[in-house]
């Protein structure tokens, strides 16, 4: 049962082969037994996710049209507000916070009757790509668990990689949903910015994190988005368009489709191993129709210094109001004011938040603000102007999600700069604000990596299509951590 | 040595919205602590601000009302400093492009000359909670009902030149919020709230002397004694050849001095950075011409209309016109009595005089407009002397009701009908000629045009002997004859 894809969940509880009780109660059970391998979850929602499946139980025996997904469980990362369940975005500031409401994308899945079984582990505050920087403890790789699942949505790519849940909520700032995937042998989605709604996420940096799903195919993704998406007047930078039904577009054909391949995505530091699979992945769409050529995005070197400029700034002004005074962590006994703040603050955040709310303090500060931020955001102007250049000529854009299979834990954890690597891929659609996917393109050394996808904006359903076909011609996105890479 | 004072305001004023600037919450003021504060005024982790649309059209209507150029692209930015009322630890604020740009007001001074102040900008910001200090043993209370009511920080250009210069300035501004309904403009409960930036220089001199500001001054009596105090400072530390150190300072009322504020309330770099939640705030003609339109009369414009409609002078019609209520009140009377020239008269005269000294707001004034335009009528109608007309708007202040037809009813009890029966008073004016018989043959030896002058003691000892009810028309023709 645990092997079943959202759809496939949905499916049979539709033709009544299980109850959502049921298929709940066997994964709760299964996170319990098998989640210690992993720590892919931080809270578990127990008894709240069993009263959800029998209420959608009820809801499928009375009513007709169910939304599709009413019953199937689903996991969020811990980065959600989630009303009454401790909501700590994998830091010890929010270790018991339990927050009065719930994001909007949440409460949208809620309504679709989606059963929450409990949040996933993150790196803390989103802030890291190994899912080291938790809080709760290091997410351990399904394919390898002395290697990391990647991050900062490790959590939720480890826990659908290894069937612990069907899909998995995930947050993309620099490629916290694809890199993860990637690592991990999963499919996710990190949709335009302002496709999903913000409110009750926890932020990290407004201007480039999005919400979107992870699961083990882009039909699922397709699904998932279209609970996920929609205009948010509690969001004013929430896009106000119509969402679209991604699922019916999935079996288009992509004949004659333009893809481009950013000549710069295959420079140096690119894994052999990974620029394999990733051409084996573009002649598999040429296969399958899609015209191939060579684009260049030619300011894409500039965006992990952008980025690290540009969200460590915004972080730094975010994570202000853990301050110890409403909510979050106080430290013990202040002798006063700045006691509090300082202690509060140094014993409530761990080290690579700290530093970069540093960093982001340093680049906002007088005198430097406009080598650091105001530089960095023309840079991200001419980033985005690249792309929107290329989309007069191309459909998408194809290459690698990131630069290597996964790593083993605690490699890359005193070399901040070396773990910035990691989203050199990814970094560019979230400065330019567009959707992107990651989805797996084959094994190297037994470790999967994944394929990137990159798409004009709120194009999702063409890049959905786009990995369906190619998931209907590969096998890459079924094959099992837990048989040993098989099928 | 002669010294020039270069004053320039800061004034914040709270905007009149029933929700907050980014939240739903309720702006009234009074409420138990924190009941008035959501999950976003709390700072909750994830939530998101939504800019309040009543904000932007208030702040666009001081604009117009100011001539300023209005922003038509205007951006929110988060101004970064940790205190425990600050619950995002920033500000929204705007920096680099404010809803409001240059713009201009004429005040009226003492002397009736007029003088322009240039406003720099205004620009729309959230507002902080409260630290409460008392009332907890060995902690702070913080209480955010006000975090996130929005406020219009209006900025003057640094040409104020001295106390009188900038009561008068905040004055027009007090006026100008509630002409256009955006405030209350209640400086009491901080809905007006002034800083004040000093600086003296050798009069002459082009270059600005180093300035201090003087932070939250909340009244205008606390400006005008903050601002001379602080000159005087200034002036005793230059004259002894020190300098000024640019700082902030507080006004303490009791002790009536200045002092600088502990360094650690001084915060050096706000960080400003363009607000990534909130999209720039795009206006089009079209909305301004919507607000333009509905904007009400306002004072400068109703200054005009009094000149030429009422043929006020004009620094009468500018008393009228400063203040939304009296001016209406003005109106009212003349509307009820016709008398544009004696409403003028009695509204700027035995009015406000009686508002100033039991220091009452004209919408409070215990006599009515329909009552003061009876009481007109019955001083046109020669019911009443000007003598008793003043003694009977005392009565009906003291009465306090509001009724109209009281002012009849007053001028019987109290007998104040003015005598015009001519018998009665030509025995007053005989019986007065006969008591004074030197003044009588002063007066006939006097010159005729020494006599006029002299005629008013005789007119006055007949009004005394009428107690002020005689018909002074007819005493005057009584005594002309008689003597």
């Amino acid at each position: 049962m645990h092997n079943l894809s959202v759809s496939a969940i949905s499916r049979a509880l539709a033709a009544g082969d299980f109850s959502s009780v049921e298929i709940t109660q066997y994964l709760l059970d299964r996170i319990r037994e098998e989640d210690t391998a992993y720590n892919s979850f931080i809270s578990l929602a127990g008894d709240s996710a069993l009263e959800q499946a029998a209420e959608a139980d009820l809801r499928r025996s009375k009513q007709s049209d169910v939304p599709a997904l009413c019953g199937v469980p689903f996991a969020h990362k811990d980065i959600f507000c989630t009303e009454n369940l401790r909501t700590t975005c994998g830091s010890r500031m929010l270790e018991n916070f339990v927050p009065p409401y719930s994001a909007t994308m949440v409460e949208q899945m809620r309504a679709a009757g989606m059963v929450l079984l409990g949040k996933t582990n993150m790196d803390e505050f989103a802030m890291g790509a190994s899912n080291e920087t938790s809080y709760f403890g290091a997410v351990r790789n399904p394919w390898d668990t002395a290697c990391v699942p990647g991050g900062s949505s490790g959590g939720s790519a480890a826990a659908v990689a290894a069937r612990l849940v069907p899909g998995a909520s995930g947050t993309d700032t620099g490629g916290s949903i694809r890199q993860p995937a990637s690592l991990c042998g999963v499919s996710g989605l990190k949709p335009t910015y302002g496709r999903v709604s913000r409110y009750g996420m926890i932020a990290f940096a407004s201007s480039l994190d999005q919400a979107g799903p992870m699961a083990r195919s882009a039909e699922d993704l397709a699904r998932l988005l279209e609970l996920m998406a929609g205009f948010d007047p509690k969001d004013s930078t929430s896009i106000d368009a119509p969402v679209p039904d991604y699922a019916a577009s999935l079996n288009d054909s992509i004949a004659g489709i333009r893809l481009g391949v950013p000549k710069e995505y295959f420079a140096d530091g690119l894994h052999a191993g990974t620029a394999a699979c990733v051409e084996e992945a573009i002649k598999t769409f040429e296969s399958l129709g899609a015209k191939v050529s060579e684009v260049s995005l030619q300011h894409s070197r500039l965006a992990v210094p952008v980025y690290y400029v540009v969200a460590p700034a915004e972080a730094s002004t975010n994570l202000s109001r853990y301050d110890g005074v409403r909510y979050g962590y106080r430290c013990a006994d202040p002798k006063d004011l700045h006691d509090m703040y300082t202690r509060s603050r140094s014993e409530g955040f761990g080290e690579e938040v700290k530093r970069r709310i540093l960093v982001g303090t340093y680049a906002l500060s007088a005198g430097y603000y406009d080598a650091y931020y105001r530089k960095a955001q023309k840079v991200r102007r001419l980033i985005k102007q690249d792309f929107v250049e290329n989309f007069a000529n191309v459909d998408a854009i194809i290459g690698p999600t990131n630069p290597s299979p996964t790593f083993p834990l605690g490699e890359k954890t005193d070399d901040p700069v070396a773990m910035y690597m990691e989203d050199i891929y990814t970094i560019p659609a979230n400065l330019a604000g567009l959707p992107a996917l990651s989805v797996p393109a084959g094994l190297v050394d037994g470790k999967p990596v994944g394929v990137q996808l990159i798409g004009n904006y709120l194009e999702e359903a063409r890049l959905l299509n786009l990995a369906h076909q190619f998931q209907l011609a590969t096998d890459w996105h079924q094959l099992n951590p837990l048989t040993g890479g098989e099928q | 040595m002669s010294w020039e004072t270069v004053i320039g305001l800061e004034v914040h004023v709270q905007l009149a919205t029933q929700s907050k600037i980014f939240s739903g919450a309720s702006t009234q003021f009074g409420a138990e602590p924190n009941t008035q504060a959501c999950a976003i005024d709390l700072a909750m982790p994830g939530t998101l601000p939504v800019f309040n649309e009543a904000a932007l059209r208030m702040a666009v209507m001081f604009g117009l009302a100011v001539d300023a150029e209005i922003g038509m692209e205007s951006v929110f930015d988060r101004k970064n400093y940790f205190y425990p009322d600050l619950p995002k630890g920033y500000q929204i604020s705007q920096m680099d492009y404010p809803i409001v740009g240059r713009g201009s007001v004429e005040i009226a001074l003492a002397d009736r000359t007029t003088k322009t102040i240039g406003i720099t900008r205004a620009h729309l910001e959230e507002d902080a909670g409260k630290s409460l200090h008392e009332d907890f043993h060995g902690f702070s209370g913080i209480d955010l009902n006000r975090a996130g009511t929005p406020l219009l920080e209006i900025v003057s250009e640094p040409e104020i030149r001295s106390a009188e210069e900038a009561v008068a300035y905040l004055k027009y501004l007090h006026a100008l919020v509630r002409y256009l309904d955006i405030s209350d403009g209640d400086m009491s409960q901080g809905s007006m709230r002034c800083d004040v930036n000093i600086s003296l220089r050798q009069t002459g001199a082009s270059e600005f002397g180093t300035r201090t500001e003087i932070k939250n001054v909340n009244s205008f009596r606390f400006v005008e004694k903050a601002i001379e105090v602080e000159v005087e400072r200034q002036r005793d530390i230059l004259e002894d050849g020190g300098i000024i150190v640019q700082e902030t300072r507080l006004y303490d009322a009791d002790k009536n001095e200045t002092r600088p504020m502990r360094s650690k309330e001084v915060a050096n770099d706000y960080r400003y950075f363009p607000e990534p939640d909130l999209l720039p705030i795009r206006i089009d003609e079209a909305y301004l011409t919507a607000i333009r339109d509905q904007l009400p009369e306002l004072p400068k414009e109703k200054l005009q209309r009094f000149i030429e409609q009422y043929a006020l002078g004009d620094y009468d019609a500018r008393l009228l016109a400063a203040e939304r209520e009296t001016a209406a009140y003005f109106e009212q009377v003349v509307a009820d009595c016709g008398d544009a020239k004696a409403s003028a008269n009695w509204v700027i005269g035995e009015l406000s005089a009686r508002l100033n000294r039991e220091d009452l707001e004209i919408a409070n004034s215990r006599v009515s407009a329909a009552q003061l335009a009876r009481l007109l009528q019955r001083l046109a109608d020669q019911t009443l002397s000007s003598k008793t007309a003043k003694t009977l708007f005392d009565v009906l202040w003291e009465n306090g009701g509001q009724d109209v037809e009281l002012v009849d009813q007053l001028i019987d009890e109290h007998g104040f009908k003015q005598v015009s029966d001519s018998g009665a008073i030509e025995a007053m004016v005989d019986t007065v000629i006969a008591d004074n018989p030197q003044q009588v043959e002063n007066y006939r030896s006097a010159p005729p045009e020494k006599r006029k002058k002299m005629l008013g003691f005789f007119v006055g000892q007949v009004m005394k002997a009428s107690q002020g009810k005689a018909n002074p028309g007819q005493v005057n023709q009584l005594l002309n004859e008689k003597l």
